[in-house]
C-alpha cells in the first residue's frame, strides 16, 4: 500500500475566466476546482462526493486533461501528465478513460454501437482489423450486450444499454484507471443497481482503479474504498469508507450524511438542515468557504481558511474546530 | 426535414454483422430513393443539366441576336416570345442554363468552403482564434454585399470568374456564423469529450465528428445559398457588372424587368427556371439530410 499511487493529484486548480460584466470591469474568475489533492492506489476506488456544482466533474475532466487545469500536477504512474506534449498525451490516453453521467449525450448519434466501441482501437491503432473486430465482440459480451446489436444506433438502445456501450468503449484499450462521473445518476432506479454491479465486477476482475464521482452517498458507500467530500471547489474531508460513514468530522459531511435517512448515526440522530444555498462560486465566502451555512461557525471561520490536515491517521479534515466538535459528538 | 413524416424504408435487416458497412450504405441509398420528392428533384435537375450541356448544340443560336420584332408573345414568332429588343427568349433560356449553373454552383462551393472552414475553426477552437475570425466575419458582414461585389468587379474587370469570386467572398458570412453556432453547441456534448479521451485528433474531430452532426441546418442553408447566388448574379447583371458576352437567366431578368407589364414572358420564364432549379436543390438537400439521419431508419 505504501508503493507509489497510480494517480496522484497535487494542488489541482481549474479557474475559469468569465466574461466581463461590462467593458472596464476585470474578468471575474470562477474557482471551479481550487487546490484539490488526493492519491489513488492501484486497484482502489476513491469516491468524490458533494452537491451539484461543487466541481466534481471539472476535477475529473482536468485530471484527464479534458479541461485545461490552471495549476497543479497530476502524476499518473509517476508521470506528470499535465506537462506532456500533445502526442505523448495521446499515447497516455490508453491508460485512462472516462464514463460520463448522461448516456444520451455521450454517444455520437451518427455512429453505430460497434463503431463506437471500436473507435478507441482504431484511434490508437491497436491490432489488426480482425483483432479489433474480435475485441469488440469480446467487449460486448463483457458488458452484457449481444454482438448482433453492433449495427444499431444509440437511439435504438435504452439508457442502461447505452451506459453499457459507454463502459465497453472505456474498457476497449484495457485502461488502468477510469473516471466514473455519476455513471448511474441519469438512469432509472431499477437499472442503477445493474450498472453499479457491472462496474464493481469489472473493477474487481480487471483490477481497475476508479475515481468514482457521485452525489449519492448510498452509491458511494457501496462501491468506494475511500471517500473525499468536496465543497465549493475544495476537498473538506477525506477518509476511508468506514471512517467517513461512522465518524464524519466535518460539519458539511455530517449534514450530508444526516440527509440520508438510513445513515443517521446515533451521534447525529436528527437531520441537520443546512441554512441557505450554495454560495456563488464566483464570489466565494472568505475564510472557511462553508461558514455561511455552517451551524458551528465562529468569528475565526469568517477570516481564516482552515487547511486540510491529517489529524488522525488516514482521516483528513478542513475545519478549525473538528476536534472540539468530535468531543461534543462523543458525549 | 420534419421527423413526423418518416419516409417508408424498405426492410433491411440490421442483424447480420458480416456486411455492416455495405448494409449501411444500402440503407442510406434506400432511404434516399424512397423519398419521392428527392428523386423528383434529382430527375428535374438532371434534365436541367442536360439542357445546359446539350441544349446549345441542338438549338444553335446567338442569344444576343435580334431575331424579329420586339415584345412578341410566345408562339407568335418564337416558342417563348421575344424580349424588348426582339431577342429570342428560348435561345436565352437554353444558352443561359450552363453559365447560370456554373456561376451558382461555383460561387456556392466557394461560399461553402470559406464559410464552413471559418465557422468550424472559430467554433471548435474558441478563444482568441474565434475572436479574430468573428471580427473578420463582422467586417465582411457590415459591407453591403452588392457594393463590395461591385468594387471587386470594378477592380478585377467583369470576367466570368470575378463574378464567382465577388459573390463567394461576400456571401460566406452567414454560413460561417451558422457553422460556428452549431460547433459551439455540439462541442459541449459529451461524445466529443469521449472522443478526446480516446485520443481522437482535432482534424478528425472537426471533420468526422462535429461536421456530420452540424449538417442538417447547414444543408438547408447551402440550398438556400444556391438560390441566392443566382439572384446575386442577376443583380450584378442588372448593374452591368458581369461579362457582357455571356447570357444567364439572371441577366435576362435584370435586362427585361422594366418590361414585365408589356412582355411578362421575358421575365417569367427565366424566373421560373431559377425557381425550379432552387427547388430541386432544396429537395435533394432535404433527401440527403434524411437519408443520413440514423434516427429516421427502421428499427
Ligand atoms: N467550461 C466552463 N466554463 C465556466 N464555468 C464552468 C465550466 N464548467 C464548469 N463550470 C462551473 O464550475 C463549477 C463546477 O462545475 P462541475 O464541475 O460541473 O460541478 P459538479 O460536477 O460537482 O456538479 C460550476 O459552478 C460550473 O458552473
Ligand atoms: S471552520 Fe468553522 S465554518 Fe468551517 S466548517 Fe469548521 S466550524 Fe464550520
Ligand atoms: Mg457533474
Amino acid at each position: 500500500m505504501s508503493a507509489e499511487p497510480l494517480v496522484r493529484v497535487e494542488n489541482l486548480n481549474v479557474h475559469f475566466q468569465m466574461p466581463r460584466p461590462h467593458l472596464l470591469a476585470p474578468r471575474p474568475v470562477l474557482h471551479a476546482v481550487d487546490g484539490v489533492s488526493f492519491e489513488i492506489a492501484r486497484g482502489r476506488v476513491l469516491g468524490l462526493v458533494g452537491e451539484s456544482g461543487c466541481g466534481k466533474t471539472t476535477s475529473g475532466l482536468a485530471l484527464l486533461r479534458l479541461v485545461a487545469a490552471t495549476g497543479g500536477r497530476v502524476l499518473f504512474d509517476g508521470t506528470d501528465i499535465l506537462a506532456l506534449d500533445a502526442e505523448a498525451m495521446r499515447g497516455m490516453r490508453r491508460h485512462m478513460q472516462v464514463i460520463f453521467q448522461d448516456p444520451y449525450s455521450s454517444l455520437n448519434p451518427r455512429q453505430t454501437a460497434g463503431d463506437i466501441v471500436r473507435a478507441p482501437l482504431d484511434t490508437q491503432g491497436v491490432g489488426s482489423a480482425a483483432e479489433r473486430a474480435a475485441r469488440v465482440d469480446e467487449l460486448f459480451a463483457l458488458v452484457g450486450l449481444r454482438s448482433n446489436q453492433k449495427a444499431l444506433y444509440p437511439h435504438q438502445f435504452s439508457g442502461g444499454q447505452r451506459q453499457r456501450i459507454c463502459i465497453a468503449r472505456a474498457l476497449a484499450l484495457t485502461p488502468d484507471f477510469i473516471v466514473c462521473d455519476e455513471p448511474v445518476s441519469a438512469l432509472d432506479v431499477a437499472i442503477q443497481a445493474q450498472i453499479l454491479n457491472l462496474l464493481c465486477k469489472l473493477q474487481d476482475e480487471l483490477n481497475l482503479t476508479y475515481l468514482f464521482i457521485s452525489h449519492d452517498l448510498a452509491v458511494v458507500q457501496h462501491i468506494c474504498d475511500e471517500i473525499a467530500v468536496m465543497y465549493l471547489g475544495s476537498i473538506v474531508e477525506k477518509a476511508d469508507n468506514a471512517a467517513l460513514f461512522e465518524n464524519p468530522r466535518h460539519p458539511y459531511t455530517r449534514a450530508l450524511l444526516s440527509a440520508v435517512p438510513s445513515r443517521r448515526t446515533p451521534a447525529s440522530a436528527t437531520r441537520i438542515r443546512l441554512e441557505g444555498d450554495i454560495p456563488n462560486p464566483i464570489e466565494r465566502p472568505d475564510g472557511c468557504r462553508f461558514h455561511t451555512r455552517c451551524p458551528h461557525a465562529q468569528a475565526r471561520c469568517r477570516t481564516e481558511a482552515p487547511a486540510l490536515t491529517e489529524d488522525r491517521p488516514g482521516h483528513w479534515v478542513a475545519c478549525h474546530f473538528s476536534n472540539e466538535l468530535d468531543a461534543a459528538a462523543d458525549d | 426535414m420534419s421527423e413526423a413524416q418518416e419516409p417508408t424504408v424498405p426492410p433491411v435487416r440490421f442483424d447480420d454483422p458480416a456486411d455492416v458497412p455495405e448494409v449501411r450504405w444500402r440503407v442510406t441509398a434506400a432511404m434516399f430513393y424512397g423519398n419521392k420528392a428527392a428523386v423528383l428533384g434529382i430527375a428535374v435537375l438532371a434534365a436541367i443539366l442536360l439542357v445546359g450541356l446539350f441544349g446549345p448544340l441542338l438549338l444553335q443560336a446567338d442569344p444576343f441576336a435580334i431575331v424579329g420584332a420586339p415584345l412578341t408573345a410566345p408562339g407568335e414568332l418564337r416558342p417563348l416570345g421575344t424580349d424588348y429588343l426582339g431577342r429570342d427568349v428560348l435561345a436565352g433560356m437554353i444558352h443561359g442554363t450552363r453559365p447560370t449553373l456554373i456561376v451558382a454552383l461555383s460561387a456556392t462551393a466557394f461560399t461553402v468552403v470559406i464559410g464552413l472552414s471559418v465557422g468550424a475553426v472559430a467554433g471548435f477552437y474558441g478563444g482568441r482564434i474565434d475572436n479574430l475570425l468573428m471580427r473578420i466575419t463582422e467586417f465582411f458582414q457590415v459591407l453591403p454585399p452588392l457594393v463590395f461585389a461591385m468594387v471587386i468587379v470594378a477592380i478585377m474587370g467583369a470576367h466570368f470568374m470575378t463574378v464567382i469570386i465577388a459573390i463567394g467572398v461576400t456571401t460566406w458570412t452567414n454560413l460561417a456564423r451558422l457553422t460556428r453556432a452549431e460547433f459551439l453547441k455540439i462541442k459541449e456534448r459529451e461524445f466529443v469529450l469521449a472522443d478526446r479521451a480516446i485520443g481522437v485528433r482535432d482534424s478528425r474531430l472537426i471533420l468526422r465528428v462535429l461536421l456530420p452532426n452540424a449538417l442538417p441546418p447547414l444543408i438547408i442553408a447551402v440550398t438556400l445559398q444556391t438560390g441566392l447566388t443566382i439572384i446575386y448574379e442577376a443583380a450584378l447583371s442588372f448593374l452591368g457588372l458581369t461579362d457582357p458576352d455571356i447570357m444567364t437567366w439572371g441577366k435576362m431578368i435584370g435586362l427585361s424587368r422594366d418590361f414585365f407589364f408589356d412582355a411578362w414572358w421575358s421575365v417569367t420564364f427565366p424566373g421560373l427556371a431559377i425557381l425550379l432549379t432552387t427547388l430541386c436543390i432544396a429537395l435533394i438537400g432535404d433527401g440527403l439530410n434524411d437519408a443520413f439521419n440514423p434516427r429516421l431508419r427502421g428499427r
